[in-house]
This record gives C-alpha cells, sequence and structure tokens, in this order.
C-alpha cells in the first residue's frame, strides 16, 4: 500500500528536518551574539530605512501566479492521461487535443491582450 | 568563549564515549561483519547462498531508510561543499587565475574553511522582521533539495552483508513511488515558497523584490518542466523514476534525449531558471537587489541558503540525467552494481561543470525578457515537445512498427529544426564579429611548449566542438529572446541607428 | 483501534491538520494566517497517503503548497495596508456561535452517512480495489466514464484564465 512506500521518504523528511535545524541551532551557539540597532536594522545600502518594505507588490505578479495555477492543472490533468497513453490510442490522443486546444485558445487570447508583457 | 569550548568539549566527549560504547556492544557482530566480508571476497559461492531481499524482512525495511538517509545526506552535503570549490575552480580556469589555493593541498580544504568561517559569524536577526517566519524560511528552502531525491533510485539494488549473518538485497534509493514525477514537482515547488516567507519576513525592501521576482520566476518556468517531465511518462507509461530509468538501460541510444531532444532541453533550460542558476539568477542580481531575497541573512541561515542552491543543482542534475539521460546506465551496470552511483556521479559532475561554465559563459537576462522567454518561448515549445512524443507515440502503437514512429517522429524533428532556423534567421543578428583577444594569448601563441599546454591544447582540441555546438545553441537562445521582444523596444533601438548613420555620413 | 504504524501516522497528520486550521483562524496576521494553512494542508496531504491515494496527495502538495500557496501570498501582499495593520475582529461572540453551528452542521453531514446510514459497513484499504494513476487516466478519457466533465473543466479553467487577465488588467489600467 501507498503509505509503506512513502514511509522511507517520510524517513527522509525527518533526518531533512533534523539536519537543517542542527545548522540553525549551531550558528546560534557557536556565533557571538552583540546586536547594536544599527546592526539590526533593515540593509538599504547605507540609507536609514524610509516606510514599510512590506509594502503592496503589482497585480502584474498575481496574475502570473492565476495562469501558472491554470496551466499547472492542465499539466496535472496531463500526467495521468501520459501514464495511460498507450492504452487510449488515437481517441485518447483527441480528446486530450481537444482539451489542449480550449487552453490554447485561452493562451491566444491572453497573448493578444497583452497579459504577457512586461514593461 | 569559555562556554564555546565548554560546549565543544562535551560534544567530542560525548562522541568518544558513545563510538567506544558502541564499539564494545557490537563487538560480535563486527567481527561477524568482517568475518562475512571476507568470506564474500574469498568465496563467491556464498553470494548466492542465502540473499534476502529487503523488502521482504522487517528489520531491514526499518533501518534500511536511516541508515540510507542519514548516509544519502552526508554525502550530499559533502557533495554541495565540494561543489563550491568545483565551481570557483572552474570558474578561476576559465578566467586564468589559479581560484582557492591556498588551504590544503590545491585548496581541498577551502569548503570546511568556509563552513567553519561561517559558523563562527554572528547570527543577526533583524527588529523588524518576523522573527518565527524568518527562522523557518531557510528550513523550508532547504528541506525540500534534501528530500526531493528520496524518489530516485541511484544505483541497481546491490547486495550487502548484515551483522545477522545473512545478506540483503537493499535498493540504492529510498522510496521509489509509482508518482515520483508529481513527488518531484510537488517537492521542487515547495522551495519556491521558501523564498517567498524569506522575502517577506525580512521586512526589507530588496528582500520582497527579490523574493516576489524569483516566486514569479520559478513559477513560470515550472510549467515547461511539468510539461517536459510528462515526455518520459509517455514514453514509459509509468511515473516512477524507476521504471524511466530502466527503460534507457543499454546502450546509451536507448536515452529519452535522442527520442525526444527538444523535451531534454527544454526541461534543461527549465531547471536552470528552477534552481536559480545563471542566466536566470535574477534573485540574486547584486546590481539590482544587492542579494535578493537573502538580504537580511547572515551566518549559518545564509549557508542554508547557499546549500539549498547548490544542492538544488545537484538534484536537478540527478533528475535530468535520470529523465532524459539514462540514469545510472551507460555500461551494463548488472554485472557490478556498485558502477551505477559511479557513474550517476560521473554525469552529475558534467551536468555541474555545464551549469558552471555557463554561469562563466552568459551574462544575465533582462528580467522582462526572461518572463516573457519563459511563458512566450518555453510554454508553446513544452506543448510542441508534448504533441511531438504523443502523436509519434501513439501512431507508431496504433501501426504496430517501430518504422512509423520513427517517421513521424522524424518529421517532427524536421519541422523543429527548420521552424527554428527559420525563426532564428528572421531575427538573428549577421553583424557579430569574432574578436581577435584571443591572438595574444599566451596558449594560442604558443610560448610556453610545456606539458601544460599540450595537455591544453588537446583538452582544447577536445572540447572545441562542444564549444562551438553550444556557442551555436547560445546565439539561437539570444534570437529566440529578440523574437519575444515586443516592437516598443525595437524604437528605442531606432535613433542609436539613425545616429550612428548621421555620424558615419557626415564622417563621409 | 488497534495500535500501530498506521495509527500513529495517522494521528501525527490529524494533529498537523487541526493544528494547521486552529492557527489559521486564530492568526491576526494574514500572512502567517496563509502558512498555516500550508501546514493544515500538508497534513491533509499525509491524510491522502495513508489513505493510499497517492498521486491526489501529490496533486495536493503540488496545486495547494506549490501554487495556491503563491497566490494567497501574493494577494495578501496586494491587498492594501493589512499585512501591516493589526486587524482585530471585535464580536466575538457571534463569530464563535456561527462557526460553532457550522461545525456542528458539517460533523452530521459527514458523520451520518457514513457511521449512522451504513453502521455495519467497514472501510478497510486493500490493494485488491485500488484504483491505479493508470485509471485515473483511463477514467478521465473513457467515453463511458468522465470525458465530458473532463472537456467541460478545460473549459472552465480557460474562462479562469480569461476572467483573470480581465480582472487583473482593469485593475491595472486604473492603477496607472
Amino acid at each position: 500500500m501507498a503509505l509503506e512506500q512513502f514511509a522511507p521518504a517520510g524517513v527522509m523528511i525527518i533526518i531533512a528536518t533534523i539536519l537543517a535545524f542542527i545548522i540553525l541551532v549551531i550558528s546560534r551557539i557557536f556565533g557571538p551574539h552583540r546586536p547594536t540597532f544599527r546592526k539590526n536594522a533593515p540593509y538599504e545600502s547605507g540609507m536609514k530605512p524610509i516606510g514599510p518594505a512590506q509594502r503592496r507588490v503589482p497585480v502584474r505578479f498575481y496574475l502570473v501566479a492565476v495562469l501558472f495555477i491554470i496551466f499547472d492543472v492542465e499539466v496535472i490533468f496531463f500526467l495521468p492521461w501520459a501514464v495511460a497513453m498507450r492504452d487510449l490510442g488515437v481517441y485518447g490522443l483527441i480528446v486530450m487535443g481537444v482539451f489542449t486546444l480550449m487552453l490554447i485558445v485561452g493562451f491566444i487570447y491572453e497573448w493578444k491582450k497583452g497579459a504577457l508583457e512586461w514593461e | 568563549m569559555n562556554r564555546n569550548r565548554l560546549i565543544i568539549g562535551a560534544i567530542v566527549l560525548f562522541v568518544v564515549v558513545f563510538a567506544i560504547v558502541a564499539l564494545i556492544a557490537n563487538i560480535g557482530g563486527i567481527i561477524e561483519w568482517v568475518g562475512g566480508a571476507i568470506d564474500f571476497l574469498l568465496n563467491p559461492q556464498q553470494r548466492i547462498a542465502t540473499i534476502i531481499p529487503c523488502s521482504e524482512s522487517d528489520g531491514c525495511k526499518l533501518l534500511h531508510p536511516i541508515v540510507f538517509g542519514v548516509v544519502f545526506a552526508l554525502v550530499i552535503v559533502t557533495g554541495f561543499a565540494y561543489t563550491t570549490l568545483l565551481e570557483r575552480k572552474i570558474i578561476a580556469w576559465l578566467q586564468q587565475r589559479s581560484g582557492p589555493n591556498r588551504v590544503g593541498p590545491f585548496g581541498l580544504m577551502q569548503p570546511a574553511a568556509d563552513a567553519v568561517k561561517l559558523i563562527f559569524k554572528e547570527d543577526i536577526m533583524p527588529d523588524r522582521a518576523d522573527k518565527w517566519v524568518y527562522l523557518i524560511a531557510p528550513m523550508v528552502k532547504v528541506i525540500p533539495t534534501l528530500i526531493v531525491l528520496a524518489v530516485v533510485p541511484l544505483g541497481p539494488d546491490i547486495i550487502i552483508p548484515w551483522f545477522d549473518g545473512n545478506w540483503y538485497q537493499v535498493p540504492l534509493g529510498l522510496s521509489d513511488v509509482n508518482v515520483g514525477i508529481l513527488w518531484i514537482l510537488g517537492i521542487t515547488s515547495i522551495a519556491t515558497y521558501g523564498i517567498v516567507l524569506a522575502g517577506w519576513s525580512s521586512n526589507n525592501k530588496y528582500a520582497m523584490l527579490g523574493a516576489v521576482r524569483s516566486t514569479a520566476q520559478m513559477i513560470s518556468y515550472e510549467l515547461s518542466l511539468g510539461l517536459t517531465m510528462a515526455v518520459p511518462v509517455m514514453i514509459v507509461s509509468s511515473m516512477s523514476i524507476g521504471d524511466i530509468i530502466d527503460a534507457q538501460a543499454g546502450s546509451p541510444l536507448n536515452w529519452f534525449v535522442f527520442q525526444n531532444p527538444l523535451a531534454a532541453g527544454l526541461l534543461i533550460i527549465a531547471l536552470f531558471a528552477e534552481v536559480s542558476r545563471s542566466p536566470f539568477d535574477l534573485p540574486e542580481a547584486e546590481q539590482e537587489l544587492t542579494a535578493g531575497f537573502m538580504t537580511e541573512y547572515s551566518g549559518m541561515k545564509f549557508a542554508m541558503f547557499m546549500m539549498a542552491e547548490y544542492l538544488g543543482m545537484i538534484g536537478v542534475a540527478v533528475i535530468a540525467s535520470s529523465l532524459f539521460f539514462g540514469g545510472y546506465h551507460l555500461i551494463p551496470v548488472t554485472a557490478a552494481p556498485i558502477m551505477g552511483p559511479l557513474i550517476l556521479i560521473g554525469k552529475v559532475v558534467a551536468f555541474l561543470f555545464l551549469f558552471i561554465w555557463v554561469r562563466a559563459t552568459l551574462p544575465r537576462i533582462r528580467y522582462d525578457r526572461l518572463m516573457q522567454f519563459g511563458w512566450k518561448v518555453m510554454l508553446p515549445l513544452a506543448l510542441l515537445s508534448v504533441a511531438w512524443t504523443s502523436i509519434s507515440v501513439v501512431l507508431g502503437d496504433v501501426s504496430g512498427s517501430p518504422v512509423v514512429y520513427g517517421i513521424v517522429s522524424g518529421i517532427f524533428f524536421v519541422v523543429v529544426v527548420a521552424a527554428g532556423f527559420f525563426f532564428l534567421r528572421e531575427s538573428g543578428d549577421p553583424t557579430a564579429e569574432i574578436e581577435d583577444d584571443l591572438a595574444d594569448d599566451p596558449v594560442v601563441t604558443g610560448e610556453r611548449r610545456g606539458l601544460a599546454w599540450i595537455v591544453l591544447n588537446l583538452v582544447g582540441g577536445l572540447i572545441a566542438i562542444p564549444f562551438a555546438l553550444v556557442e551555436m545553441l547560445v546565439k539561437s537562445l539570444e534570437s529566440v529572446g529578440k523574437t519575444a521582444q515586443p516592437l516598443s523596444d525595437e524604437t528605442a533601438i531606432v535613433p542609436v541607428n539613425t545616429e550612428a548613420a548621421a555620424t558615419k555620413s557626415g564622417g563621409d | 483501534m488497534e495500535f500501530n504504524f498506521i495509527t500513529v501516522a495517522f494521528i501525527v497528520f490529524s494533529l498537523i491538520t487541526l493544528g494547521g486550521a486552529i492557527g489559521v483562524v486564530t492568526c491576526i496576521n494574514l500572512f502567517r494566517g496563509t502558512i498555516w494553512l500550508m501546514v493544515s494542508l500538508f497534513g491533509v496531504a499525509g491524510l491522502m497517503v495513508l489513505l493510499s491515494a497517492e498521486f491526489l496527495a501529490a496533486v495536493q502538495v503540488l496545486v495547494y503548497i506549490g501554487a495556491i500557496a503563491i497566490l494567497f501570498t501574493f494577494a495578501v501582499m496586494l491587498t492594501r495596508s493589512i499585512t501591516s495593520d493589526k486587524m482585530r475582529f471585535t464580536r466575538v461572540w457571534v463569530n464563535v456561535i456561527s462557526a460553532g453551528i457550522l461545525f456542528v452542521l458539517f460533523a452530521l453531514g459527514v458523520i451520518y452517512p457514513v457511521w449512522v446510514a451504513n453502521a455495519a459497513t467497514h472501510f478497510p484499504v486493500t490493494d485488491a480495489g485500488l484504483a491505479t494513476t493508470t485509471d485515473l487516466g483511463v477514467a478521465l478519457v473513457s467515453g463511458s466514464q468522465f470525458v465530458l466533465p473532463f472537456e467541460v473543466a478545460g473549459l472552465l479553467l480557460t474562462a479562469a484564465m480569461i476572467g483573470a487577465i480581465v480582472i487583473a488588467r482593469d485593475a491595472d489600467d486604473e492603477g496607472n
């Protein structure tokens, strides 16, 4: 069953977490710890920091994320079909072609609309 | 300082005592193991006598992941340390410098020195940072790079003796799950999230900008990655990496790169972007963003980000060689299974050399061109490569003869190459000239005809062909980047040209 | 309930899921809330592995942690002043009561059909009846099963893409 397959990977996750934790703690133990006000201020090329850093990002990045999710879901639909492709033959190819064609139409719209342009 | 020495002393003492106790407790087992190993070497019949597959023994099932995981983690972390050295050495070589050569012979102890230095650096916690997120961000970045290879077999099953006197057949991989491709995609996408966390929690403008940029970059190229990874899945009809590797056994002509070179090339480019290596190292564009998302990190936390980058390089080298370049197959490895990991290491080093070579050669690509290249060139080409393999495989299966597969595949190949030439000729720059700097090069003029000169000439002659090929590839990539340019950019070029023309005519 | 490896794994993953969910609703900072949400979804992926649905588990990690997390993060970063302000709901009791009623309804909806209506049925996980990824691929495309929903999903994705562009471009124009 699936758990037996994934259990070694789970062990690896635990080992990696422990390793990362050790690395994180090791410099806390051995390194000096002498904070000063200026040392702990955000780095802005030596200038005094102006305003908050966590400001709004351009909507463009949000658009990229949305488009990414849509194509990511497409990739996920691709993979089980790719596994079964040789069983399905030409029929499967046509069905998948129709599916992809719809997304390509959307992609062309996106291209023409300029959603892929970066100033 | 005293406290630190005490802690170091305590740790050393603990390790020594633990080792002694472990040695005494297992002395019988060790003698038996040594005896078994000698027996194994001297008496080949013993090998076939009692071999227990690991999956049939409860103890082995429990112990194998732990031992393998720890060994694998240590090996890959050492590999990371020496990858940094390799990178510095090769870049120094390409730039005719010496590189690190002070610590140990040929600078071989340099990574250890770097690690010690970073350990004793101050660990700064910025005042405005979100403390917990700031702490977990390096972990979220580095853990996926360690575990992504858990699904990749690093060699065929090997047979080892164990303390109970039996021989066990253990796989050289952690868990070859049957959704291996999805595991790789999913785990690499978690690493993207680590960058967002780091950038946001640092509360620094450079970090924030760098994080948003590199996230957008990585998710854009992840699409092409996912699509090209589907190509071997289609050929093998399985998502398990072990199946994909085994389908490429035998001669190197069975590698999938020869079935779909387009997909292999796109996969490598997408992997470059995925681990943010040059020329896609936008998050680290130091002229614009200082150090990107890791601006506020110092000490070992900074080292963790570097570790994630180099482990990512090693990881994607293993993934690329497993999916398209035969994994651990080069010569038949069933006779000597231990050759498997060595061959894989050789391929990984070759890929690392490619990574470093590209970094030393290409300038960083501009951000808008990067995004346009990802969406307007990589994504359509990835869809084309999927169409290539799917149509030719299905038609070959339906007709029942590999000839049809070859013909359809060949048609696709010709179409891709012809279209590539057509598009690139349109946008290529024919006025590019070869520089004459080589005329003064001591290597070329041959003033020092020592042994090194002969070796250099031999090596240079041997790698001249790949150089030419790579230059062609680079030229084509540049032209492809230019095709993705919007028209508005050309207006910016036109005045310069007219000005140049004006001065020229004025001179006349 | 026998106490074995699977039970331990189930308890661990359930605790991760529930702990993450509690973190989501108690966190004032929206960004930290998204991190807790990812923890919770990771626990759900673990539960799916326990149910032998490894394809779904991998998709869960790929889509939710890899994509939706980034989308939420960008959305939070896009929202005006919400990352810096400490917003606090003042009408705690209204929220608690409505959340409690919703929880009871959902719990009934899950518990009744599974444990009361089919009390005799157990759900042992066996290898025999398990669907593989190949079965999934065949089912998605095969004419007698899910080919129509599959194509409709493609249409939906296209519609979502166009909608996203329309909304984002409008906002962009306003911004300029």
